[in-house]
């Protein structure tokens, strides 16, 4: 009696212990509903990494919407941004990778390698209309894997009533050399200069990239002098105590909240800061990142791809289409960066954001300035370039290492890991 | 040493079992006596052999992101293990999990045998003072670690804002190459005390008061007390307090990450930490020597386990 049920235990948590390794049968059960009825029904999955929005958010109603629209019902799971990588491969090693993956723009080239996605000449996704220096972090080898949802990127947003006390004039902060005088008058003033996330992960490099490629510097060589003075701007400001050292562990959410405490005259941080910054409960402005001789410095591009996964059903790929084809068509792209607080790709709907709300022009032209990490051709050596470099940096603000010292160790191990 | 002392006390079990032997009864007993072991047997393969040997595999063969997906990883033999040892990173982080474990170790052992040897004597309040003790261990990680990242803050850290007052300048607790593994050791401590304050706490109860009273009528004062009653016999209890301290603090992993990332510049960068940086940290996972520096902790782990064991035999047999 005991006997036969503890063999009955067994077989219970084999079948649990089948459940965890063997996953991959759930999703064939789906394809073969599916592809009996073509678009007549059946269920489609979407991973996004925006678990912040729940089902009463416009982000998942927009989701449901569109599954109606094709026909379909969706299933959307929000993901981590940092799990979401994994979780995918994981998923496509198993065979089952969801219909629609939306994914940060410089895994893209990674899952592409991988052999993960596939490419809009098989899955048919319209991209003519999208800016050029957004969907460059979608293309490898000729091929391009997805449509941008939207865009964001980075800026610095002012303190009015600091530079007012500190007697800056913001139109006179033009390049390096005029920022640092802002900073150090903001000092004088009794007030605090500028924060940023030099965070040991691939945040600390997209914060540093705006000043990296501001000073001229390019990906393929991190010690040039140009690369070395941007690393030295950031090393020196913490030295006079311009920005302060926690900068070193500093998430931009944490940057933003030394900022938003009111002390701060700068602060480097993105668009979706935007709506915090209304509450923030001081007077703000915004300027495009100066580069080291004037100008606009290119900031990096941030933002996520709709892409297809490769199934083993193709059949499903007509359905997925016209979802993401929901999603970014013209019409609805205005509901989805709008859902999201992102920049659009196209042209079309960044002149409609920009005429609706005028706080967004800036931020319109910051992205149309914006470049992709991935793209210059390196692809997939980008993570492999950026590691080195945040670390790079992390050693040189906290005094491991001088500037100079820290990028050429950075390029040695760059330099072996992209060969 | 060779004289196997269980013996003894098996062979009655084998006797008892012999004579239904022959019978159609012995086969089904089996049958049941396996049915009982199956549960075990199938959870222990599922969840533990399993992701072992997939653990294994991954550190022996030459994953990229495209053969992970693809499933055809050339096998390499113990490259990864030779790409992780001569590694830059591998002397300091091994260094650092030296450093960490054992300073760790002492000080939690320290204090916590101390407090427990204070809480032993029950004064009034004392069971109330003990649960306060237990808040750290029931914390959960990512509360407290980022409520230590908060205070040691070089900005706006409570810690700083202390020495201010008292005329000291800021300590770049976490942002410091030179604070940073002090800063992360400073809290794991912090989280360990309560573990090794109860284990030991049970620990000098179950040492009989007669002990101590023969003890006091011999004249004894209360350091050789300490040194000759306490010490010799809570040893078997302060051996395993270690040694589970040991693997515990092998592994720290989330503390030292939501403190510091293992940084800056790698100070503060721990094996554990290292490996998950490897698999987990970067847009391209690199699954294989994440796996290979995953694997030799567990061979260290098991290593000072295996130790643990046979200690423990000789003390068994002496």
């Amino acid at each position: 009696m005991s006997a036969s049920r503890s063999a009955g235990l067994g077989l219970a948590l084999l079948a649990a212990g089948c459940l965890a390794g063997c996953s991959g049968t759930s999703s064939p059960e789906g394809t073969e509903t599916a592809s009996g009825q073509a678009a007549g029904g059946g269920t489609y999955t979407i991973w996004d990494p925006y678990p912040q929005y729940d089902k009463a958010s416009d982000w998942v109603k927009l989701l449901d919407t569109c599954g109606t629209q094709a026909g379909v019902t969706v299933e959307r799971t929000g993901y981590d941004t940092s799990d979401l990588t994994n979780k995918a491969l994981l998923a496509a090693q198993q065979g089952n990778a969801p219909d629609v993956l939306i994914v940060d723009n410089p895994v893209v080239s990674t899952l592409a390698e991988a052999g993960v996605l596939t490419t809009t000449a098989e899955n048919k996704l319209d991209t003519t209309a999208i800016s050029p220096n957004l969907i460059a972090a979608g293309q490898s080898g000729g091929n391009t894997y997805g449509v941008p949802i939207g865009a964001n990127t980075l800026a610095l947003y002012y303190n009015k009533a600091v530079l007012d006390e500190a007697g800056v004039d913001i139109a006179s902060v033009k390049d390096w050399a005029s920022l640092t005088a802002a900073l150090e008058k903001a000092k004088a003033a009794g007030k605090k200069g500028i924060t940023f996330s030099a965070i040991g992960t691939e945040e600390g490099s997209f914060q540093f990239l705006p000043w990296f490629w501001g000073s001229g510097a390019r990906l393929t060589q991190l010690d040039s002098p140009q690369g070395v003075s941007a690393v030295a701007l950031w090393s020196d400001w913490l030295k006079k105590g311009l920005a302060p050292n926690s900068v070193i562990n500093n998430t931009q959410t944490t940057s933003w909240q030394e900022f938003a405490g009111g002390d701060y005259a700068f602060a480097e941080n993105g668009t979706w800061q935007l709506g915090n910054a209304k509450d923030a409960g001081f007077e703000y402005g915004i300027i495009p990142v100066p580069a080291k001789d004037g100008g606009t410095a290119a900031a990096p591009t941030g933002g996520e791809f709709v892409s297809i996964p490769v199934q083993q059903d193709t059949a499903r790929y007509a359905t997925s289409q016209k979802l993401v084809a929901c999603l970014t068509s013209t019409d609805n792209s205005f509901a989805t960066v709008t859902a999201l607080s992102y920049i659009a790709p196209t042209e079309a709907v960044q002149t409609r954001q920009s005429t609706e709300n005028p706080e967004l022009a800036v931020w319109v032209e910051a992205v149309k300035a914006a470049k992709g990490r991935t793209g210059d051709d390196l692809g997939t050596k980008y993570p492999k370039i950026s590691e080195p470099m945040w670390g790079a940096v992390q050693a040189a603000l906290s005094g491991a290492k001088s500037p100079q010292q820290a990028m050429t160790d950075a390029q040695t191990a760059a330099a072996s890991a992209t060969q | 040493m060779t004289r196997t002392a269980p013996a003894p006390t098996r062979r009655p079990a084998v006797a008892a079992g012999g004579p239904v032997r022959q019978g159609p009864g012995h086969r089904k007993a089996a049958w049941a006596a396996w049915g009982f072991l199956a549960p075990i047997v199938v959870y222990l393969l599922a969840f533990y052999a399993y992701p072992m040997y997939r653990n294994l595999e991954l550190s022996l063969r030459h994953y990229t992101v495209r053969s992970f997906v693809q499933g055809d990883a050339p096998f390499t033999g113990f490259a990864n293990y030779l790409d992780v040892l001569t590694d830059a990173t591998f002397g300091p982080a091994l260094w650092h999990t030296v450093v960490f474990t054992v300073v760790s170790l002492a000080f939690q052992f320290t204090l916590g045998l101390a407090l427990a040897l204070f809480f032993v004597r029950n004064f009034p309040l004392s069971a109330t003072l003990r649960a306060l003790f237990l808040v750290p261990w029931l914390l959960p990680l990512i509360v407290s670690s980022s409520t230590w990242a908060w205070m040691l803050n070089s900005d706006s850290g409570v810690v700083n804002a202390v020495l201010g007052v008292l005329g000291a300048g800021p300590v770049h607790w976490l942002t410091s190459p030179d604070w940073s593994l002090w800063s992360v050791i400073a809290a794991n401590i912090w989280i360990g005390v309560p573990f090794n304050l109860v284990v030991l706490y049970s620990g000098l109860q179950a040492i009989s008061p007669s002990v101590y009273e023969a003890a006091a009528l011999d004249g004894a004062t209360g350091w050789q007390r300490f040194r000759h009653v306490t010490f010799p016999l809570l040893r078997p209890v302060s051996a395993i307090t270690l040694l589970l301290g040991l693997v515990y603090t092998l592994k720290v992993f989330d503390l030292i990450w939501i403190m510091t990332k293992g940084g800056p510049s790698g100070s503060s960068t721990t094996l554990s930490t290292w490996s998950y940086r490897l698999g987990f940290g970067n847009l391209v996972p690199s699954f294989g020597p994440g796996a290979a520096v995953g694997n030799i902790l567990i061979a260290t782990a098991l290593a000072f386990g295996l130790l643990y064991i046979r200690l423990q035999r000789r003390q068994d047999l002496s």
